[in-house]
């Protein structure tokens, strides 16, 4: 272990953290959007909408991340040997990079994961909460939008804040499928240097913070949108029994 | 009488220490990597080794008209089983690099491997060492620790994109699926690639020249407190390659110059 050595390691992780975080916000946002749709898929009465659903929910869970990772990867880029096609296509540019297949493996697995919590978040909306926008006359699309998918993710919010920092950590698989991302880089100059816990521990104290910062903005937005649910200030409670 | 008697003992214990050392001589132990790496050394079907650092083994030990005995280690281990002393050699395809000589010495080489550059029959190019532009805007494969990356990213870093891979079968793979336009590796990994059938439609476009970048080649590593041995192995391998046998030896196994230059 070498200080000069360890503290030379994180300017040369910046490169990397981006892309990692443009990973997160990139899969995360996909991930998320795709969820909402996996969620009323799965709540759904229909059983060409749940049962398709309640599948994609079943495998996302069921298999490993990496497996699904090589698998669009490694199994697509098999694909494309035999269709040499594909190489003169408008896409091409996005087949060859590797973000692409990180940024796709990424989303699905969060909208695998996220579907499914959102899913037991939509059924606990009170039932008296929807009967009310019924009796206010809204049609069924503007219940949900007004009242059960802000009311599901005010009471999920705790969990999905959990969900993205697993994405945070996730991402650290892109690096086996060529993308530089931080993990990548740490993974290179441990290699190159033979050096093993300096690069590895200043790839974990970045992680840190970045968990550290992803968990700070959750509990900012629980504050926000959750503030009818907040814990009473300790000091608060003996003004209430004053008041009786 | 008395001092008669003691240096009797003496000179009785002079020449059994003698003995024992000169036993010791006697039997050179080199380790090979039980992990097959052909056509240096591989176990045929009845399990006997074989290759050709197996025979060229065989014909150092001849020259040092020493007797040898093949010892099975794994290459993780090989360094500390040196030291150790459960072998005398290290005789296993190890480059000689600067980060291994702090801990070991090594003999001369003998054999060096030339790097070469793949890529598709069907794209021509023409790689200009002196002139990165002529790669420009390409992606070019690399294993990851390896000397092909350092020289690739000397070369090359200025003007096109390099990936590096885990494993040489991950970055051919990319290769086939048309993710990379070239691949630098090792001539033997790669000529075997393009044997197969997945490689086949893939041609050597270039073989890098000769830099200290790309290491001194593979040698015999021995313990440093044994300069002996490197020595007699130092004189045993330019006598070899001196009277033929080297060449001899050489052509069985490739249809280039194994030794390189």
């Amino acid at each position: 272990m070498s200080l000069d050595f360890f503290l030379g390691v994180f300017p040369q992780l910046i490169d990397g953290t981006w892309i990692t975080i443009l990973l997160v916000l990139v899969s995360g946002a996909i991930g998320n959007s795709l969820a909402i749709g996996v969620a009323l898929s799965r709540v759904s009465k229909n059983p060409w909408l749940w049962v398709p659903s309640y599948t994609y929910i079943y495998l996302i869970r069921g298999t490993p991340l990496l497996v699904q990772m090589y698998f669009l990867y490694y199994g697509l880029g098999d694909v494309f040997a035999h269709e040499p096609a594909i190489r003169q296509s408008f896409f091409w540019p996005f087949l060859r990079n590797g973000f692409w297949y990180g940024v796709a493996a990424l989303s699905l697995s969060t909208a695998g994961y996220t579907g499914e919590v959102l899913r037991g978040a939509i059924q606990a909306v009170p039932f008296g909460e929807v009967e009310a926008g019924r009796a206010f006359g809204m049609s069924h699309w503007l219940i949900l939008r007004r009242v059960v998918l802000p009311r599901a993710i005010q009471i999920c919010l705790p969990t999905l804040g959990g969900e993205t920092i697993l994405l945070l950590k996730s991402t650290a698989l892109v690096s086996t499928i060529t993308v530089e991302d931080m993990m990548w880089k740490a993974n290179f100059i441990r290699v190159q240097t033979f050096r093993i816990y300096e690069p590895l521990l200043a790839a974990a104290l970045v992680y840190i913070a970045l968990t550290f910062i992803l968990s700070r903005g959750f509990r900012m937005l629980e504050r926000h949108l959750n503030k009818d649910r907040l814990q009473p200030i300790p000091a608060a409670l003996p003004m209430v029994v004053d008041a009786r | 009488m008395r001092k008669h008697v003691l240096g009797a003992i003496l000179l009785g214990a002079a020449v059994a220490i003698a003995g024992v050392a000169a036993r010791a001589d006697d039997v050179i132990k080199f380790g090979v990597a039980a992990e097959p790496y052909p056509p240096f050394s591989s176990k045929d079907a009845s399990g006997k080794w074989v290759g050709f650092e197996i025979d060229l083994m065989d014909a150092v030990c001849a020259q040092m008209q020493a007797k040898c005995q093949l010892v099975e280690t794994a290459w993780d281990g090989i360094i500390p089983a040196l030291q150790e002393k459960k072998i005398d050699v290290i005789w296993s395809s190890m480059s000689i690099t600067e980060e291994r000589k702090q801990k070991i010495d090594f003999t001369d080489r003998y054999y060096k491997t030339p790097a070469i550059i793949i890529g598709p029959k069907s794209e021509s190019i023409n790689i200009d060492f002196s002139n990165p532009d002529s790669v420009k805007g390409k992606i070019i494969g690399v294993q990851t620790s390896t000397i092909h990356y350092n020289f690739v990213q000397k070369y090359f870093g200025s003007a096109a994109t390099i990936k590096t891979y885990d494993t040489q079968d991950n970055c051919d793979a990319d290769l086939v699926a048309g993710r990379l336009d070239l691949v630098m590796a090792d001539s033997i990994a790669l000529d075997d690639f393009m044997k197969s059938d997945q490689g086949k439609d893939f041609e050597k476009k270039a073989t890098a020249p000769n830099d200290p970048i790309l290491g001194e080649g593979v040698g015999g590593g021995v313990r440093k407190d044994d300069p002996e041995l490197r020595a007699k192995l130092n004189a045993a391998i330019a006598a070899v390659r001196a009277n033929g046998t080297y060449d001899t030896i050489a052509k069985k196994y490739f249809d280039f110059d194994i030794y390189g230059s």
